[in-house]
């Protein structure tokens, strides 16, 4: 048997593959490693995970892509009926159709982002446990995969809104930015849920709870200017709460531009997201052991 | 000398015997709770331990095909976990230069709804290879393979031996720098094990570096030039494979065990539903030698999980050199109820075999009468014994009846003319 020396910074001595990688594999990591640089180096892999999600989902249903639309457009309707005629919420102004859809949008999106991607640690069990990537694919994965049903509720949404006579102007170039807010925040979300319901089982009951109550915290029901104006920062840290308004206004143009409840939210959604790869990164470790 | 392109260094991999992990967050919270008002003592109280890897230093030169050795529970998978950095050590360093790419499973994501074609794609990603690269393997693979004309097929409907030629066509093609293989070649019909055991060489011709794990001691003599034993984590052994497995086949379990306690013991086998469960395997006598013209029995208790009828029993016997000898299969004819513990005595009577050691793996099989055969439980490497000449005294003609492991019967020889 070999005596191993020390390692130094150059621990395997020769020089033929000094330009492969090389590899350390130590007990304790860093106290904070993200290691962004092996996100990109893993970038097919998490095209890969997206594209096998979407062939999948739709492979597995008989009306496929429909049900990007149905759950917003009925919830919509339900919206409309209860919470607009029967109950009278204020809408400033936009039709409850209009008014309820542009909130849907982006929360069944964020919604179905976080049910899908809660999970995604846990059913991929069989393969943490047999090769090495970086498992942070999985929860980010999760969430983009949706984007496709996002985009077809999105069609729906424009053809509602030439209907009603509201045409869309450039403020609605903000989607894009907003949409970004929602990815990250429902990111940075997953990756708590994912990692705790890895190790905790309990989470997966915690889920549907979770999600029911963000949507009440979240103006999707009733406008943000029912929040008392001292409050609004508050109101604010939620991110969704920020996301939701923004659709509203750069779709609609009748609410205020919701410029503080933004700042605020994406400050927010930093927070969030830099804890949960904190997070997330130390469950990694441990998470093939436990699974 | 050639470089050096892993080097593990104290390597130490502690496990929890009750695996607190994924229990509940009830019982995290109601313990922290509890720790409140119990000081400090309850944190450094309970963990049982055990020490899965201890103080493994090794070094693996470019190029070279090294094996792993070692019984159940030895450590090797996890020290393969370790290196592939699917967990990690608990104290100890390793480096590894090159691209690195583990084998630990043949189809490590696979998915039943997705086709042939789709599923080369998705696991070749997850095994690490660009998209570019599994563009140009492509046709090796699928040639490989011999799946052509089911690639647009749904792999679900595949037959097992397809699914795993193909996961292990996939798998073949990777190129990393480095290999890490566990047990998998024991996939597909004998001739695709050939198949994929001469792909392994010429990964390793190809001036690749591959550390493969085998419970096959003639796949390992076969395939690799040095060998590293382990044994209850630690590494014992290192050196030319032929000294090595020399070593390791002298070295039984318990070195006078007749008595192998297996209910929790791993099993090595992916799927076995243990129905019913091997307990308890048994030599009939106190020390594992058998006179060679002697008759050996073995006592397998057996629990039911559930109720079964009926079933059969079966031993494998390994030779001297780990290659299988003979398969002894019992009459399917038992049956037992749900939460039943019951013993059956298998007779070997004649046992035919010359000096030597050997070993056995016992299986619960089911279906053996006719249908898919499938095994209900199955304990490798048990029963060790050593076959001794017999009690009279060894004469020149005994001993020439013996060469070769079986030592068949009085032939009948007679003039033809």
């Amino acid at each position: 048997m070999k005596q191993a020396t020390s390692i130094s910074s150059d621990p395997l001595t020769g020089s033929a593959a000094t330009d492969s990688p090389l590899t350390l594999i130590r007990a304790r990591h860093r106290w904070f490693e993200v290691n962004l640089a092996e996100l990109w180096e893993y970038r097919e892999l998490l095209y890969f995970f997206v594209w096998r999600d979407l062939k999948v989902r739709y492979k597995q249903t008989v009306i496929g892509v429909a049900w990007a639309i149905i759950q917003p457009l009925f919830t919509m309707i339900v919206f409309s009926i209860f919470f607009g005629r029967l109950a009278g919420l204020p809408s400033n102004g936009v039709p409850y159709p209009i008014f309820y859809y542009t909130a849907l949008l982006p929360w069944t999106y964020f919604a179905n982002a976080l049910t899908h991607a809660s999970n995604a640690i846990v059913s991929h069990q069989q393969v943490i446990t047999k090769v090495y990537f970086a498992r942070i694919l999985l929860p980010i994965s999760a969430v983009l995969s949706g984007l496709v049903d996002f985009a077809v509720a999105s069609v729906i949404l424009f053809g509602m809104m030439l209907l009603y006579g509201i045409p869309p102007t450039w403020k609605a170039l903000w989607l894009l930015p907003l949409l970004l807010l929602t990815i990250l925040t429902a990111i940075g979300v997953s990756l708590w849920l994912s990692a705790l319901n890895a190790l905790y089982r309990d989470v997966r009951y915690a889920v549907p709870f979770l999600v029911q109550f963000w949507m009440f915290a979240s103006p999707v029901a009733y406008p943000a200017s029912l929040v008392p104006d001292r409050w609004q920062w508050l109101y604010g840290l939620n991110p969704m709460a920020g996301v939701i308004e923004g659709f509203r206004w750069a779709l609609t143009g009748a609410a205020q531009a919701p410029g503080p409840l933004l700042a605020a939210s994406s400050a927010a959604v930093l927070v969030v997201l830099a804890a949960g790869l904190f997070y997330f990164q130390r469950m990694e470790r441990t998470v093939a052991d436990v699974v | 000398m050639r470089d050096i392109v892993i080097r593990a260094e104290n390597i130490s991999k502690q496990y929890r015997i009750v695996e607190r992990g994924h229990n509940a967050l009830r019982d995290v919270i109601t313990h922290s709770v509890k720790s409140l008002f119990t000081a400090s003592r309850s944190r450094t109280r309970s963990p049982n331990t055990i020490w899965a890897l201890k103080d493994v230093s090794f070094d693996v030169e470019h190029g070279e095909l090294i094996g792993l050795i070692g019984r159940n529970g030895s450590g090797k998978s996890t020290l393969l976990k370790i290196l592939s950095r699917i967990s990690s050590p608990t104290s100890g360093t390793a480096a590894v230069r090159g691209r690195l790419g583990s084998l630990l499973e043949v189809g490590t994501g696979f998915h039943g709804e997705l086709t042939g074609r789709e599923n080369i794609y998705l696991n070749g990603a997850i095994l690490g290879m660009r998209k570019t690269q599994i563009d140009r393997r492509f046709e090796e693979i699928i040639a490989f393979a011999e799946v052509d004309p089911f690639l647009d097929t749904p792999v679900k409907h595949y037959s097992s031996g397809m699914y795993v030629r193909l996961a292990f066509a996939v798998a073949a093609h990777m190129e990393p720098d480095i290999l890490l293989v566990d047990e998998v070649l024991a996939v597909g019909d004998s001739e695709f094990q050939q198949k994929c055991l001469k792909k392994m060489r010429q990964v390793a011709y190809d001036g690749r570096t591959v550390v493969f794990v085998s419970h096959n001691l003639s796949t390992i003599q076969a395939l690799t030039n040095r060998t590293l034993l382990l044994d209850h984590g630690q590494l014992v052994a290192s050196g030319p494979t032929t000294e090595v497995i020399q070593q390791y086949l002298r070295k039984p379990a318990d070195a006078s065990a007749t008595v192998y306690e297996v209910e929790d013991a791993p099993r090595e086998t992916a799927n076995l539903s243990r129905a019913v469960s091997i307990v308890r395997l048994a030599l009939d006598r106190p020390v594992s030698r058998v006179p060679q013209d002697d008759t050996l029995a073995i006592l397998a208790t057996v629990r039911g999980t559930m109720a079964v009828k009926p079933f059969a029993l079966a031993t494998v016997i390994y030779g001297p050199a780990g290659l299988p000898v003979g398969t002894l299969v019992g009459p399917e004819t038992h049956s037992i109820e749900r939460g039943e513990v019951a013993t059956f005595k298998i007779v070997l009577p004649q046992l035919r075999l010359s000096p030597g050691s050997y070993h056995c793996a016992l299986v619960v099989i089911q279906g053996n009468s006719g249908g898919a055969q499938h095994d209900l439980d199955l304990v490798p490497d048990v029963l060790h014994f050593e076959v001794t000449p017999p009690r009279e005294a060894a004469s020149v003609r005994t001993w020439r009846r013996a060469w070769g492991p079986i030592r068949f019967a009085e032939p009948t020889v007679e003039r033809l003319d």
